[in-house]
């Protein structure tokens, strides 16, 4: 699914709204999510997942065409950790549970 | 609405509230439906890519070796199948040039 694909169906699920609500509403969801990132905030969406920063440290590495070793500053990297929802489905969990009920 | 630590449903549908003009019952719908229709193409195990932003993928992973950590009883880790996010090369470079200084260490 591409993101004119997920605009497609969020048009279609929402039928009372405007045609570019769909199109307005994920790029301002996407840019509220990568403007949280980028000022060091957490985002957390119960049942989906949540997006963190992790931090690199510096390091020495080298040029792999000259051999050079060159200095790598630190830096922040974006790491998502899926929710409870989204594993169990995408692992059919849904399925298995309803076979074998378990807790 | 104050900003918490933590961008969650609530802040993102109060963004679609006042940027999009959308009533308050819609713009939690539309939030909600924008999760779900993620999962849900993940569910049925397409790809979901998502330009400028990065891509959700799926990767089966065979049975392994594991522990029960409280117990240390050996135990396999059943096969699965897992999402994985690669954050889109734009979203990575805009996050590399967040100065360390700037934020408290997490």
């Amino acid at each position: 699914m591409t993101k004119s694909e997920l605009i497609d169906r969020l048009a279609a699920r929402h039928p009372h709204l405007l045609a570019t609500d769909g199109e307005l509403a994920v790029k301002t969801i996407l840019d509220l999510m990568v403007d949280t990132l980028m000022a060091g905030r957490r985002i957390e969406i119960r049942g989906f997942g949540s997006f963190s920063l992790s931090w690199r440290p510096p390091r020495v590495g080298r040029n792999p065409k000259t051999g050079d070793r060159v200095e790598v500053g630190g830096k922040f990297v974006p790491h998502f950790k899926a929710g409870k929802e989204l594993r169990d489905r995408v692992d059919g969990v849904g399925n298995k549970m309803a076979e074998s009920p378990k807790d | 609405m104050t900003t918490q630590a933590t961008l969650t449903k609530a802040e993102l549908a109060n963004e679609l509230f006042e940027k999009l003009g959308l009533n308050k019952r819609e713009a939690k719908d539309m939030v909600e439906s924008f999760f779900e229709e993620i999962r849900a193409a993940l569910e049925q195990g397409d790809v979901v890519k998502l330009s400028g932003f990065g891509n959700f993928q799926l990767r089966d992973k065979s049975q392994r070796p594991g522990r029960n950590p409280k117990t240390g009883e050996e135990m396999p880790i059943s096969a699965r199948r897992v999402v994985i996010f690669h954050a889109s090369q734009k979203m990575k470079s805009q996050i590399e040039t967040i100065d360390a200084g700037s934020i408290a260490q997490q």
